[in-house]
């Protein structure tokens, strides 16, 4: 009995398999057309600042906390659930973080520590309320998220610049990328291009978490459960496991995420990282992460956060100041993305049919 | 003999289990323990008590009072919340930023260009609200059309409107502060003079009779229920829930603008980024709080509202005992998440198991005896 129903359930899980990966190229390739056409679009009308490669080394580490966060977010997005909370546990770890320098007379190791810390606790609560209670996500990440703002205010209500010496020479450090400097037109001098660490470490986490996904069986495990929960679950995979670990791996990589933000706005506030939720998610569903599960890519994901950031600093060039034209545009790219989304799988189950 | 005993015993158990299965046996038992622990904390709290405000009325003051006057916008939102929940099984998360949006129409029309309002007509203001009740409810069918066409997850369709919401709220105004000066236009979010009674009592009363007469009269509660039990079964029944799906979006987008209305009463100008925020959350919290199935299906009305207000006990029962505002969400994201522990099927199917096992011990007496 169980071995037809394995029989009969592999054909299928197979065939789901080869439509979403045909699903996460094609996405995929929509992201990455999007963002060289928006960038090439910025470089012809809005000058050649786009060209230079500091200005999109800086764009760089302006997200890399993002890229963390949002790679965290699409893990967690494959297997068919959302996690809301990561942007409460960056400002929460930010604010931990700056308490514990400059207050409590920690070290960098300690603060690293802690941010961790915050990040797995966070990642076990939620992670066992969603896969072992089989509470629904969304509600057990929003209440996360609001504990963590609250705690945030908590522990401190006012923002303060952090003044710990080693930190700020920890967070300042940047690499020079060898031969992508340019040489200044008024002084002749080189100026080498620069690069903070965060950044880097953004970058090896995609490559670790792109490698993960592609290649273990734990990350394809991730795959199946959100394609067919059913079927995964046929195949011997311990689904509850699975969406465990993907909140877990998640909230970490907020907390270190948090970190790397950290390093870059260098200060702890109540108002750090609000809203980047909601950049996080956006950003996961520019770069072809499906919401209903089984389908995403972290090189998508990164290219979604490089998107964002162009998009902001396109509307920031072209005049367009005001605050609330970024969350706008935002917003619309965020619509325009899930509608195609959705006709992509209009389209997968007509196929079916 | 051992039977009959057996017998009264499970009749007796499944009277206290049909009383603790019950939908309204978690809000008002939650409603009892704060009312309990405020009665130790300080009995003062529940005082009521006759005094002359700063514009000359005799009003009612007192914590319950306040409850129930902050608790009007929740109470309004609730309403709008459990019929999208029931439709959709999801919620809608840019109540907030809705409210940001008809509250800045609201106060673009009074106010007019230059920001400030010394006389408001009665006609102006209605002309204002309506207006204001135009977009929101637009902006509702925007979300139930992504939700009913394009079958995206409510909670993430919403979210689009959650993270624009408050900056269109901001353009629309010019990113100024419209304020208006007429003590008059007051009286919405404050007392009438006369009346002892805060007004937006008054609105959130009329808002549930409404609410109860269509329910009464209409099939929409049937048909919302029916969509959310079974959307496939309905359809072949004959009901459309795509319309239905958007339908609730629109009354809640209505519900959504009286509470605007409520809100501009209470502050005469808006803060784009602070007005109604989390309330979202709060209005989730009372369908959830209400015992109604966060993922759709039946539904009961009043047991949400009750849900709502004691939400708003408990905010006020933490802003008595000294809890900053900035810190609330902390303690209510505790409470929510042993709300929601202790109606996840998981944990009911455990409880319900220890129960059984109980139960079987004295069933198998009972076989040997038989």
């Amino acid at each position: 009995m169980s071995e037809k129903k394995k029989t009969s359930g592999a054909p299928q899980m197979l065939g789901a398999k080869k439509q979403g990966m045909t699903d996460t190229n094609l996405l995929l390739v929509i992201t990455i057309v999007v963002f060289f056409a928006m960038y090439l679009f910025a470089i012809v009308f809005l000058g050649e600042g786009f060209l230079k490669t500091q200005s999109f080394l800086d764009m760089l580490g302006t997200s890399g906390g993002l890229i963390i966060t949002a790679c965290g977010m699409s893990l967690v997005m494959i297997t068919g659930g959302i996690d809301i909370s990561v942007g409460g546990v960056v400002g929460l770890v930010t604010m931990c973080c700056a308490v514990n320098l400059d207050q409590s007379g920690g070290n960098i190791v300690t603060s690293m520590l802690i941010a961790l810390g915050i990040g797995l606790a966070f990642g076990l609560v939620q992670g066992y309320l969603v896969a072992y209670l089989d509470i629904q996500p969304f509600i057990v990440t929003l209440a996360g998220m609001f504990f963590a703002r609250g705690m945030t205010t908590i522990i401190h209500a006012n923002p303060f610049n952090v003044q710990h010496e080693a930190f700020t020479e920890f967070r300042t450090t940047t690499v020079e990328i060898p031969g992508a400097g340019y040489v200044a037109e008024k002084t002749g001098k080189y100026i080498p291009a620069q690069v903070e660490v965060g950044v880097l470490v953004a970058l090896l986490i995609v490559i670790i978490l792109f490698c993960f996904l592609r290649w273990t069986k734990t990350g394809r495990n991730f795959y199946a459960v959100g394609g067919n929960k059913q079927s995964a679950l046929m195949l011997g995979i311990n689904v509850k496991r699975t969406k465990f670990l993907s909140h877990v791996i998640c909230s970490v990589l907020a907390g270190i995420g948090g970190y790397i933000y950290f390093m870059h706005v260098g200060a702890g506030s109540p108002q750090n990282a609000t809203g980047m939720e909601m950049d996080a998610i956006a950003s996961s569903i520019i770069g072809g992460t499906m919401l209903s599960g089984g389908v995403g890519n972290i090189i998508g994901t990164l290219f979604g956060v490089l998107s964002l950031g162009t998009i902001q600093k396109i509307v920031g060039s072209a005049g367009l100041d005001d605050a609330w034209w970024t969350g706008i545009t935002v917003a619309a790219m965020l619509c325009i993305f899930l509608v195609i989304q959705s006709i992509v799988i209009a389209r997968k189950k007509k196929a079916l049919k | 003999m051992t039977q009959n005993k057996v017998e009264k015993k499970t009749t007796a158990s499944g009277l206290f289990g049909r009383l603790f299965r019950h939908q309204l046996f978690i809000p008002i038992a939650a409603l009892l323990l704060l009312v309990i622990f405020n009665l130790i904390m300080d009995p003062a709290f529940f005082a009521i008590r006759m005094e002359i405000n700063n514009a000359g009325n005799n009003v009612l003051l007192g914590s319950l009072v306040t409850i129930l006057d902050s608790g009007s916008e929740l109470a309004i939102l609730a309403i709008g919340m459990t019929l999208v929940t029931s439709a959709c099984g999801g919620q809608d998360i840019s109540v907030g930023a809705n409210i940001a949006i008809a509250g800045s129409v609201m106060l673009r029309i009074i106010c007019g260009e230059d920001a400030r309002a010394e006389e408001v007509s009665v006609g102006i203001v209605i002309v204002a609200f309506l207006v204001a009740a135009l977009v929101a409810m637009l902006f509702g069918a925007f979300n139930g059309l992504l939700v009913a066409h394009f079958n995206i997850q409510p909670m993430v369709a919403t979210l689009i409107l959650y993270t624009a919401g408050r900056h269109i709220a901001a353009w629309v105004n010019n990113n100024t502060l419209p304020k208006i000066n007429d003590t008059s236009f007051g009286y919405i979010g404050g007392y009438i003079p006369g009346i002892p009674i805060p007004t937006p009592i008054f609105i959130a009363i009329a808002c549930m009779a409404l609410i109860a007469l269509v329910l009464k009269f209409t099939a929409l509660g049937l048909y919302t229920q029916a969509i959310g039990v079974n959307e496939n079964s309905s359809r072949l029944n004959g009901i459309n829930p795509k319309a239905i799906k958007i339908l609730s979006f629109v009354i809640l987008g209505l519900c959504v603008a009286v509470a605007a209305f409520i809100k501009v009463g209470r502050n005469t100008t808006i803060n784009y980024s602070g007005v109604a925020k989390d309330i979202e959350m709060d209005a989730i919290l009372a369908v959830a709080l209400g015992g109604n199935a966060l993922g759709g299906g039946r539904f009961n009305m009043g047991a949400s509202i009750l849900g709502a207000y004691v939400i708003q006990f408990l905010t006020t029962t933490l802003y008595a005992c000294n809890v900053e505002s900035s810190e609330l969400p902390a303690y209510k994201a505790v409470v929510v998440i042993i709300l929601v522990i202790m109606s996840a099927p998981v944990v009911r199917d455990k409880l319900k198991d220890v129960g059984k096992k109980l139960k079987s011990k004295k069933n198998v007496e009972v076989k040997e005896v038989g």
